[in-house]
């Protein structure tokens, strides 16, 4: 806004300021975090609020990787967020493509459904689903989750693929259909290329989300060697509750799967949000 | 039931009518039927059984309860005094995140709607938050409240709102704050990303206008930005209410509902009851509850879109 720029010079300094606070605010936890998983265990104590540790060690790092099931709980993760993320972008892909290229009986009625599922509280159906998965023998199986996790983030993945279509022109497919290709041809030949960079992003938030999920984690899955990431650690927590610092050293380790991906998604997160609009 | 695609029948295509009548109705569903059996089998159904699941008594630990109620476990709720408590939770918890989240989301997007110097490393920073994994910002927010390892309690025993350094997450007079504060940290860059494109959508030349007229920036925020902000606004802190009233992990991590109730929101009670208890009966129940109340509210707020903004 250029009306901002010719005001007086205290609206600078002002402006300045609420942006120190705003870095301040979002970084000092993550920045906390870092330095206590840095901290060599004898000065946590005795420097509990300093803000820069007068020594500093990768033991904490070591130590969680190699002596805990730490690399399990990680792998079990990114087995559950890469599963779910290519299934759930495979199927919006396909439920997406739908609505922007069809009209047809039934459609509104599938959009509410599809938007009232994003709003009841997700949680309401704990119970049913841990009997369902229960009955069928599924309890600590990873395949449950990527099920669930699927289902759950396909309404909002759906419409995020629906606006990345409706911005690629119809005529394309149009044209391609008239030299004698099928539409399914059409859609892998032509259209497919040019949606990669909204699969990319799609994948990317569904990642994040599975990555993150951690109440249904809890309920269906109670065995050590089936756990993902957020309900190790917090079993890892109330297990260990004194050793700071290889705590924080797993958080940050938590932190790089989802700092890559959204650095990875950054571009999206505008259009994502505001045509998905509904996302939790 | 009648489908068409967008564009005319490929001309010269001389199959019987019929069959391309067909063709064209069941075409969209082979896009669609996967996500629509997913959504069916593990949402949808689960959602009715749940909903069944209230008028039942299913407590896996006592299976010898089980049977139809009819609606006693609603009976129960009326009486239960932690749901009553957890009912006022939820609104305070609710209220507070959702005022200081679209605040200084609000506050961000401004700044961020104008020019300076690294914007672009300061938008990617800024937004970080948002992608911390929210069990991570729970952890991270209970170590900052702690006094041994945190610098939060001397910070505000500095300050002189407390007198000692000891952790607010234990004190059930303060303790809501601490998960709050998690949540605010965790929410403004949502508020900022929706906000910030719908300022993007305005038309700079009605601040051009305005400043030619001599409006002052107080002026050209409360007559233009506002107004155009308006229906954004009134479905984003909408939709971001019932999402925040559901929000359960940051609260389940933090405090666990403690300490004495004082934390337990209708989401955390719904999660403790069916984990904890394995009474999924009266999960069912309060979920049901919790429902009810969103929907009354996404009701009086759409009722009051329509009344106030007419854009």
């Amino acid at each position: 806004m250029s009306i901002m720029r010719r005001r007086h010079p205290l609206f600078a300094v002002g402006k300045y300021a609420a942006l120190l606070f705003y870095l301040a605010f979002a970084l000092f936890p993550l920045y906390w975090l870092l330095k206590i998983a840095l901290t060599p265990d004898a000065l946590i104590f005795s420097e509990g609020t300093r803000l820069l540790p007068s020594a500093m060690t990768w033991s904490n790092f070591s130590a969680v990787l190699f002596a805990t099931d730490f690399l399990a709980y990680f792998g079990n993760s990114l087995i559950v967020s890469l599963g779910t993320a290519f299934v759930t972008t495979l199927v919006a892909a396909g439920a997406g493509y739908a609505f922007s290229r069809f009209v047809f009986a039934g459609k509104k009625i599938i959009i509410a459904v599809m938007l009232i599922t994003q709003m009841f509280p997700l949680l309401m159906i704990i119970a049913p689903i841990y009997k369902i998965v229960a009955d069928l023998g599924l309890l600590n199986s990873l395949t449950s989750l990527i099920v669930v996790y699927t289902a759950f983030n396909i309404p909002f993945a759906t419409f995020l693929m629906q606006s990345f279509f409706d911005g690629i022109p119809k005529d394309l497919e149009e044209a391609a259909m008239m030299d004698g290709c099928s539409r399914f041809q059409a859609l892998r030949k032509v259209v497919f290329p040019l949606t990669l960079p909204g699969l990319g992003a799609t994948l990317g938030f569904v990642f994040t989300a599975a990555w993150s999920e951690l109440l249904f984690a809890l309920m269906l899955i109670s065995r050590n060697d089936a756990m993902t990431f957020p309900v190790g650690l917090l079993t890892f927590v109330s297990k260990f509750s004194v050793d700071w610092g290889q705590m924080m050293a797993a958080g940050v380790l938590a932190l790089i799967p989802s700092c890559l991906f959204f650095i990875f998604i950054q571009r999206y997160l505008v259009q994502g949000l505001t045509s998905g609009a509904v996302k939790g | 039931m009648i489908a068409r695609p967008l564009e005319p029948a490929v001309p010269g295509n001389s199959r019987a009518r019929r069959s391309l009548y067909l063709q064209y109705m069941v075409e969209p569903f082979y896009y669609l039927a996967p996500a629509v059996i997913l959504i069916g089998a593990v949402m949808m159904m689960p959602l009715i059984i749940g909903i069944s699941y209230s008028f039942q008594s299913i407590e896996l630990l006592n299976p010898f309860k089980t049977g139809w109620v009819g609606l006693d476990n609603y009976a129960d709720l009326w009486t239960d005094r932690k749901f009553w408590i957890a009912l006022e939770n939820t609104f305070f918890w609710t209220f507070w995140s959702i005022t200081f989240q679209f605040l200084l989301g609000l506050g961000l997007a401004l700044l961020l709607n104008t020019q300076f110097f690294g914007k672009r490393l300061f938008q990617a920073l800024v937004f970080l938050p948002w992608a911390v994994p929210t069990f991570l910002s729970a952890l991270t927010w209970a170590w900052l409240f702690n006094p041994v390892i945190g610098p939060l309690p001397h910070w505000l025993v500095a300050v002189g709102i407390l007198s000692e350094p000891y952790n607010i997450l234990g004190d059930p007079d303060l303790a809501m704050w601490g998960p709050i504060m998690a949540n605010i940290w965790f929410g403004v860059p949502f508020f900022a990303i929706t906000l910030l494109a719908a300022l993007q959508s305005i038309p700079s030349e009605l601040y051009e206008a305005a400043e030619i007229d001599g409006a002052t920036p107080w002026q050209s925020f409360t007559k233009i930005t506002l107004p155009f902000l308006a229906p954004m606004i009134a479905i984003t802190v909408m939709l971001r209410t019932i999402w925040i009233a559901n929000f359960a992990d940051l609260i389940f991590v933090m405090t666990g509902g403690g300490p004495a109730n004082s934390t337990q929101i209708l989401s955390t009670y719904i999660f403790t009851t069916a984990f904890r208890k394995l009474d999924f009966g009266y999960a069912s129940t309060i979920a049901v509850a919790l429902l009810a109340i969103l929907l009354v509210y996404a009701l009086i707020l759409l009722w009051l879109r329509k009344k106030l903004v007419r854009i």
